[in-house]
């Protein structure tokens, strides 16, 4: 017999977040009036130390068997409270949760009424899976203390190093015949303009000859099996194919440079149109001389994703309107809709090293939004000082290459806070193009089945509260793969990843969710359609009867949804408590009907 | 009951590593959308078994909404495309049973995608509301269906 279900409902405000458009206290009292609840209560913030010690006083004071939490998605928080029950000795399975902020108050901000209506419905529904909820042990896989780490820039050499220097086997895989990454090319750094070759060939020099770690250039992963502890990976390389087994998966395959298409402000057309990388090589080089003036233009392929409603008429008629509106017209270039966050402050080191060598030279930096954060600011001082022109054009007038005498350029814009057109000779245009996912990204993200973000990059698990982790247990993400990031960011995130990375290594062991396929062998008749369309493998036909290797089982209950004789329930996702879930959805007084 | 009065009830079950989180994404980048939708959560797509379809709808749902990973994105390889080949199979039962097709969409939400959610839940609640009260709805309420 099962035990008489006593649920304790505990609802948050969460601040303003939920409690400024949901009303709780109605919350909490409906949930009062719902069958099998004996507590109910609201709480401030209920995933703070004093919620958390709340919920577990009151499963001991009323004898509480099932738990739910009603405020934010189970996607973040649900480990948090599940442990909490933990501590107190209720099973975890026995909890649940009722997603009222990221599914009702903040989509709902105009709405309180229906809004608080929606979230009496998630927790009435919450109750009624709840009830059908029963204990579950998470089966405890063993994990290989060995990693792959996919692409040796500078996030994948880190990477590597901190995980190897605590002992673990690495495999560092890099595509191109040398490792380093967008590192090689770059020249100095910002913002100490150091050079890039200081900080990186130590780095690489560490990895080649590091004891645990083994590097394989000219290598690309083929194929990615297994789950988190026993990740069997094909590789192939100049040698032909191989065979990795490895407990973790690093993913710091990088982001690439974007290369404007021919005709870009003239790119391709004119040779002294040029890219940031392209100057980068110059001045490493010292090809660039003392030019009379270099124009850079800020957001190239970038920012692209809408125009933000300037209307032409709102500006001050001049004489420049009819050129004004012939560039309007031209303008319509492709790009990417993201701030690529390091290209402002490439920008003004290169135009800093330009000043430093030839202090005559006019650096003029061409921009519709400077975006220079924390310790960039006294760096953007340091380039007035030297006196870089910083000039402000409007975003859907961006500006105008077109050829002058003597083999220079000359660029014509719209100087937006002087309410004038410029126009620049110059000997020297300067792109500052963004960070861009490349193709390859899609490939791995699609063999190790990580989300990609609308920006094109990995996707982390949660933005802030998991920003290395991957949706993937055991794969996690370093440096630009997950957006664009400047050397000493890759660094930070390259040593989380490591980080998060050793933890299931260091233990030999992790528990997964037990949230496995369960077969009824009086119901089954061994007709083996489960071991056909299973996608890992678990059930196995055995005398006759279907039987589920729970290792392999990764719990999306395909095969229970396709049992002809329904012989297949999954644990925790059974059929009873999904339908109870439906059934209170529906159980609306609009509908008028008659309770489950 | 009046047209202009009419709130459909919508069941929407989305799998939790795409639909589910692109849903957690429209809250967080706050898309908003109508009330109408109550959100269950499954591991896949391919867990949705037709009888939970067939209960939502003769329990009274207005729609029933089946979201999960794009192809080829399925967190277990491929449980959308066995969704996909049952929610064909379905629509054909609703319709014999004299419910509107319409009432039952399959769609693909990445957890990248809280604007297309939003959207999509705003789309699909116009539409039932266009559609009115489900038979089965009309039949609980003596309503002539």
């Amino acid at each position: 017999m099962r035990e008489e279900p006593r649920i304790g409902v505990f609802v948050c405000h969460c601040g303003v977040n939920i409690g400024g458009v949901v009303n709780v206290p109605q919350v909490v009292e409906y949930a009062k009036t719902l069958p099998n609840v004996a507590y109910a209560e609201d709480n401030m913030y209920t995933c703070s130390e004093g919620g958390l010690a709340s919920i577990k006083e009151t499963i001991k004071k009323h004898k509480l068997n099932r738990v739910i939490v009603a405020s934010c998605t189970p996607r973040t928080h649900e480990p948090l409270f599940r442990s909490a029950c933990k501590e107190v000795e209720l099973n975890p399975y026995l909890f649940e949760m009722a997603n009222i902020r990221e599914q009702c108050s903040w989509v709902h901000p105009r709405e309180p009424e229906k809004a608080t209506e929606k979230a009496k419905d998630i927790v009435r529904m919450a109750v009624a899976r709840a009830v059908w909820l029963e204990p579950q042990t998470e089966p405890e896989l063993d994990v290989l203390d060995s990693s792959l780490v996919i692409g040796a820039g500078v996030a994948g050499i880190t990477a590597a190093l901190t995980l190897a220097n605590q002992g673990f086997k690495v495999y560092l895989l890099e595509k191109e015949e040398e490792p380093g990454g967008i590192a090689r090319w770059l020249y100095k750094l910002y913002p100490t303009l150091q050079d890039a070759s200081e900080t990186v060939n130590p780095l690489i020099e560490a990895v080649k000859s590091h004891k645990n770690i083994e590097l394989l250039t000219s290598t690309n992963v083929k194929d990615v099996g297994g789950y988190v502890g026993n990740f069997n990976v094909t590789v192939s390389g100049k040698d032909g194919e191989r065979k990795l087994n490895v407990g973790t998966i690093i993913v710091a395959c990088g982001a690439l440079n974007y290369e404007p298409p021919k005709g870009l402000y003239q790119y391709g057309i004119y040779d002294r149109v040029i890219t940031q990388r392209e100057l980068d090589g110059m001045l490493r080089e010292g090809k660039l001389g003392k030019p009379e003036r270099v124009v850079m233009i800020q957001c190239v392929g970038a920012r692209r994703g809408e125009i933000r409603g300037y209307e032409l008429e709102a500006f001050p008629k001049s004489d420049t309107a009819a050129l004004l509106r012939k560039i309007l017209k031209a303008k319509k270039e492709e790009g990417w809709p993201y701030c690529s966050r390091i290209c402002c402050m490439n920008a003004i080191k290169n135009a800093i090293l330009i000043k430093e060598q030839s202090p005559e030279t006019d650096v003029v930096i061409l921009y519709s939004d400077l975006r220079v954060y924390k310790e960039y600011e006294d760096f953007y001082a340091k380039a007035r000082e030297l006196e870089v022109r910083f000039i402000k054009f409007l975003e859907i007038i961006t500006p105008e290459i077109i050829e002058g005498p003597e083999k220079k350029l000359n660029v014509l814009a719209y100087d937006m806070l002087a309410g004038t057109e410029v126009d620049f000779p110059c000997n020297w245009v300067v792109l500052s193009t963004p960070l861009i996912p490349h193709k390859d990204e899609v490939v791995i993200a699609r063999m190790l089945k990580i989300p990609i973000s609308p920006d094109g990059f990995l996707m982390e698990a949660h933005l802030k509260l998991r920003p290395v982790d991957t949706t993937v247990d055991g794969v996690y993400l370093a440096g630009a793969i997950s957006g664009p990031k400047d050397v000493s960011e890759s660094i930070i995130s390259a040593k989380a990843a490591a980080a998060r990375a050793s933890i299931p290594m260091a233990n030999k062991k992790i528990r997964t969710e037990a949230i496995t396929a369960v077969v009824n062998e009086d119901l089954c008749i061994g007709c083996g359609l489960c071991e056909e369309l299973c996608p890992s493998g678990a059930p196995k036909v055995e005398e006759g009867k279907s039987k589920i290797v729970e290792a392999l089982c990764r719990g999306c209950g395909a095969c229970a949804a396709e049992c002809p004789r329904r012989a297949i329930t999954m644990r925790h996702f059974g059929d009873q408590p999904i339908l109870a879930q439906v059934r209170a959805a529906l159980n609306h007084e609009a509908l008028k009907m008659e309770g489950a | 009951m009046a047209e202009s009065e009419f709130e459909p009830l919508i069941v929407a079950f989305c799998c939790n590593w795409c639909a589910y989180a692109g849903a957690d994404l429209a809250g967080t980048s706050r898309f908003e959308y109508p009330t109408n939708v109550r959100i269950i959560r499954v591991m896949c797509t391919g867990r949705i078994d037709p009888p939970f379809v067939l209960s939502a709808l003769r329990w009274g749902a207005d729609g029933v909404l089946i979201a999960g990973c794009h192809p080829g994105d399925c967190h277990y390889v491929k449980g959308n495309y066995m969704m996909e080949r049952r929610f064909n199979f379905l629509k054909e039962v609703i319709n014999h049973l004299g419910i509107e097709p319409a009432r039952l969409r399959l769609e693909w939400v990445s957890a990248g995608e809280g604007g297309k959610f939003a959207a999509l839940i705003r789309d699909m609640t116009k539409e039932i509301k266009d559609l009115g009260p489900s038979p089965f709805r009309r039949l609980k309420s003596g309503e002539p269906v």
